[in-house]
């Protein structure tokens, strides 16, 4: 057994990487897995701590000592039951999750070496094991209560819903996944890029929750096709999971120009319709060599990332905050640095210019400065006088957020939202203003993580478990 | 019997050259339909979602009618599926209903495929109580569709053709210019076509202030919201088609912009054309 002295003195294992100038010009996953012994050696980092605070730091409480002990043994279908006994989605999280503000920024590592970057790479390792696994066929281990003879559905498939549909048909109900798309997954297809979450990880991920018994439907938009009301004569309770899908614009002249797209529109045409392989595939999207992205957060680098592997030969991201407000992931800014994104801080679009042909040919900007903080606790931007400029570029993505779908909430005007539009649902319950309606994800949180709409799932999995066993129907 | 897939074709007509009417088979689609409404759909795997807007509905076989006109690649294949096939995807019904009422005369003006999305609207307005005077306006007598079944529900039909082989010569702005110089009064008008015909209408009606609703047919992906690719500026505020419309106030809609978002995938569509017409392939079933 190391001591923990000798634990701590163990360097945090590097995940190897593709490199930039190979990755820009192809569409497979940047960072490259574990090793089995890379594994071993960062699992032997950590303290196995008694009180586990990094489990305080998960959402959905993974056993995270318990299975990176499983690692270090070298028990690797072990640590990956470990895993899945809490988390029904580990090859996603282990790579999408802010790992470094939610457990790893609880983990006794980082406190002792005060430095975020040395705690033991918890996310790193889960997608380890959740790759071991889906590379042997493994399926989770885990016992399915008999048959309750309730009837469920879910009204979305991204991370919310499926976390609900996981969970409930776990606990013996039959669960029905209503989406609305071609294809199950939520902003996991049509927004989360191949680079950087393959899309047959969510399809064995989907896969096993067909196998445990949830039923898909495709192509049904809820609120269109059925009511609120219908469904609940139909089933027994219902998770309304449907996002924050509806895309945010500046309201800024020009921005209905050709050449300005949402984050939206252009990750869902390539991810989702796979409009790069055109004319193979029949859906088109427009490119050009220069690509301005406006925003700072994890889509905005998404953008940024899918405008170069399409061939733009410069892109920048314009954000009107500085660096240390931008908030996507440290490691998406640094991956997108390194692949030639350039950034311009302290800067805002007011005007989309066009050519003659009403085409983009440019934006004008102005430079921005720091002010008092505002209700989120960032600094707020104020416009610096004077200080308009001109860029030149030939398209533009907006990546500056979503808001709630209103589609299904249009048709349910008995359901209660809140001033910006989300339903509004009890954070410990996950339950509306309807009863036996629940709701959790980005249509409750506005735009959040994967994982926090995952822990929001689990909750409210746990209270309409509750709800159909025990309620008679009444409201819980 | 063997049980219907969804989505099946159960009956294809080709109703003028290059224009098909494929009944599907779609009993929940069917059953929640109102006039105006669309489905998006997707026809096989690799293919685009397009909107298609619902021309008629067959409560008994539970199917839907949709009517195209073969302009681009899709279309051109989508034309070649054959009875017994099924669309790959199908999702709907989408977009905000018509507001129909009782409003006394309503003139519903339908340009080349656009009499198919009109036709459930003037069905709906007639059992309204309205009276309905429907111009028509189509290139020529070779491309006339739906005559019998409009006709059925107007009080008046003029056909029109921009060669004057049936009916006048001219643009159906002439014959609404017509009826204001016969000052026949007018509550309501109804117009689908192309862009340029709708933005005609609306200048003209703007002027006499009568009340005109529009439907637009742009470009869209998800048809739920989600993109923002069929925004549009309506009256001056960012509306998306989708899940605002397809219907707005012909007078408020910022119709340039309307037709220059429409040609934003030009030259993919000409490649995509002559890719398709290169490689035509043999026609493929998608039966199950």
């Amino acid at each position: 057994m190391l001591s923990k002295k000798e634990r701590l003195q163990i360097a945090p294992v590097k995940m190897r990487e593709q490199r930039p100038e190979q990755r820009i010009h192809n569409q497979n996953e940047v960072p490259l897995g574990y090793s089995p012994q890379e594994a071993i050696l960062e699992a032997e980092r950590c303290l196995q701590c008694k009180n586990a605070p990094c489990i305080n730091g998960c959402p959905v409480e993974v056993d995270i000592p318990g299975f990176i002990g499983e690692i270090a043994r070298g028990n690797f279908s072990a640590a990956f039951f470990k895993v899945s006994e809490k988390n029904v989605l580990p090859a996603i999280c282990g790579r999408v999750c802010p790992q470094e503000e939610q457990c790893q920024a609880e983990c006794t590592v980082t406190k002792v070496l005060k430095s975020a970057e040395r705690s033991v790479n918890i996310g790193k390792l889960e997608r380890f094991v959740a790759d071991y696994a889906r590379e042997k066929g493994m399926r989770p281990r885990v016992a399915h209560q008999a048959k309750s003879g309730k009837k469920v559905a879910v009204i979305g498939s991204g991370p919310a819903g499926l976390t609900v549909a996981g969970d409930l048909a776990r606990l013996g109900h039959e669960v029905t996944l209503f989406e609305a798309l071609h294809v199950v997954g939520g902003v996991l297809v049509y927004g989360i890029p191949e680079f950087r979450l393959p899309k047959s990880i969510v399809e064995y991920e989907i896969d096993a929750l067909q196998q445990s018994g949830v039923g898909l439907k495709c192509n049904y938009v809820i609120g269109k096709i059925k009511s609120i009301k219908e469904m609940l004569r139909e089933f027994d309770s219902v998770f309304i999971g449907t996002g924050a899908g509806l895309p945010r614009f500046m309201e800024i002249p020009g921005e209905n120009l050709i050449g300005v797209y949402s984050a939206n529109e252009y990750l869902t045409r390539a991810n989702l319709m796979h409009a790069f392989d055109f004319p193979r595939s029949d859906t088109p999207i427009l490119s050009g060599d220069t690509v301005a992205v406006v925003g700072g957060g994890n889509v905005a680098m998404d953008a940024a990332r899918t405008a170069l592997r399409a061939g733009a030969k410069k892109v920048t991201l314009v954000y009107r905050r500085s660096e240390k407000e931008m908030p996507a992931r440290l490691e998406e800014i640094e991956h997108a640095r390194q692949e030639g994104v350039r950034f311009q801080f302290l800067v805002n679009p007011v005007r989309i210019l066009a050519d003659q042909n009403e085409w983009v040919s440019g934006m004008e900007l102005v430079r921005m400065k720091l002010g008092e903080p505002d209700s989120t606790g960032r600094r707020r931007p104020v416009v610096v006088p004077g200080s308009e400029f001109t860029m030149k570029t030939d398209l533009v993505i907006m990546a500056i957020g979503n808001s709630p779908n209103p589609l299904l909430l249009h048709e349910t005007p008995e359901l209660s939202i809140n001033e910006w539009g989300g339903i509004i649902a009890d954070p410990e319950t996950g339950a509306t203003s309807i009863a036996g309606v629940f709701a959790g994800g980005d249509i409750v949180l506005g735009a959040a993580t994967v994982i926090l709409a995952m822990g929001q799932g689990r909750r409210a999995a746990q209270s309409m478990h509750t709800y159909m066993m025990h309620s008679n129907g009444k409201k819980v | 019997m063997k049980k219907m897939i969804e989505n099946t074709i159960i009956a294809k007509k080709t109703l003028a050259p290059g224009i098909t009417s494929l009944k599907i088979y779609a009993p929940e689609i069917c059953a929640k339909h109102k006039a105006g409404q669309f489905v998006i759909l997707r026809g096989w795997p690799g293919g685009e979602r397009i909107p298609l807007t619902i021309a008629n509905t067959d409560r008994a076989k539970g199917a839907i009618t949709l009517i195209f006109q073969s302009v681009g690649k899709t279309t051109l294949q989508l034309a070649t599926l054959a009875v017994g096939d099924r669309v790959l995807d199908m999702a709907g019904p989408l977009g905000t209903r018509t507001h129909i009422e009782r409003f006394g005369t309503v003139v519903c003006i339908g340009g080349g495929i656009g009499t198919a999305p009109l036709l459930p609207i003037t069905k709906a307005m007639k059992a309204a109580g309205n009276k309905i005077v429907t111009i028509l306006g189509f290139r020529s007598r070779d491309y006339i569709i739906l005559q019998n079944e409009i006709e059925q529900l107007s009080d008046t039909l003029i056909i029109i053709t921009d060669d004057g082989s049936s009916g006048q010569k001219g643009l159906v702005t002439d014959v609404l210019q017509q009826l204001f110089a016969d000052g026949i009064k007018i509550d309501r008008i109804m117009a689908i076509g192309p862009a340029i015909m709708m933005r005609a209408v609306a200048e003209l009606t703007r002027r006499a202030a009568i009340p005109t609703i529009a439907s637009l047919n742009p470009i869209m992906i998800d048809g739920t919201g989600m993109c923002g690719g069929c925004r549009v500026t309506i009256n001056g505020s960012m509306k998306f088609v989708c899940v605002d419309g397809p219907e707005f106030d012909a007078h408020q809609v910022a119709w340039d912009e309307v037709m220059q978002r429409l040609r934003t995938y030009k030259q993919h569509e000409c490649r995509a054309l002559e890719n398709y017409q290169q490689n035509q392939p043999e026609r493929i079933s998608y039966a199950e």
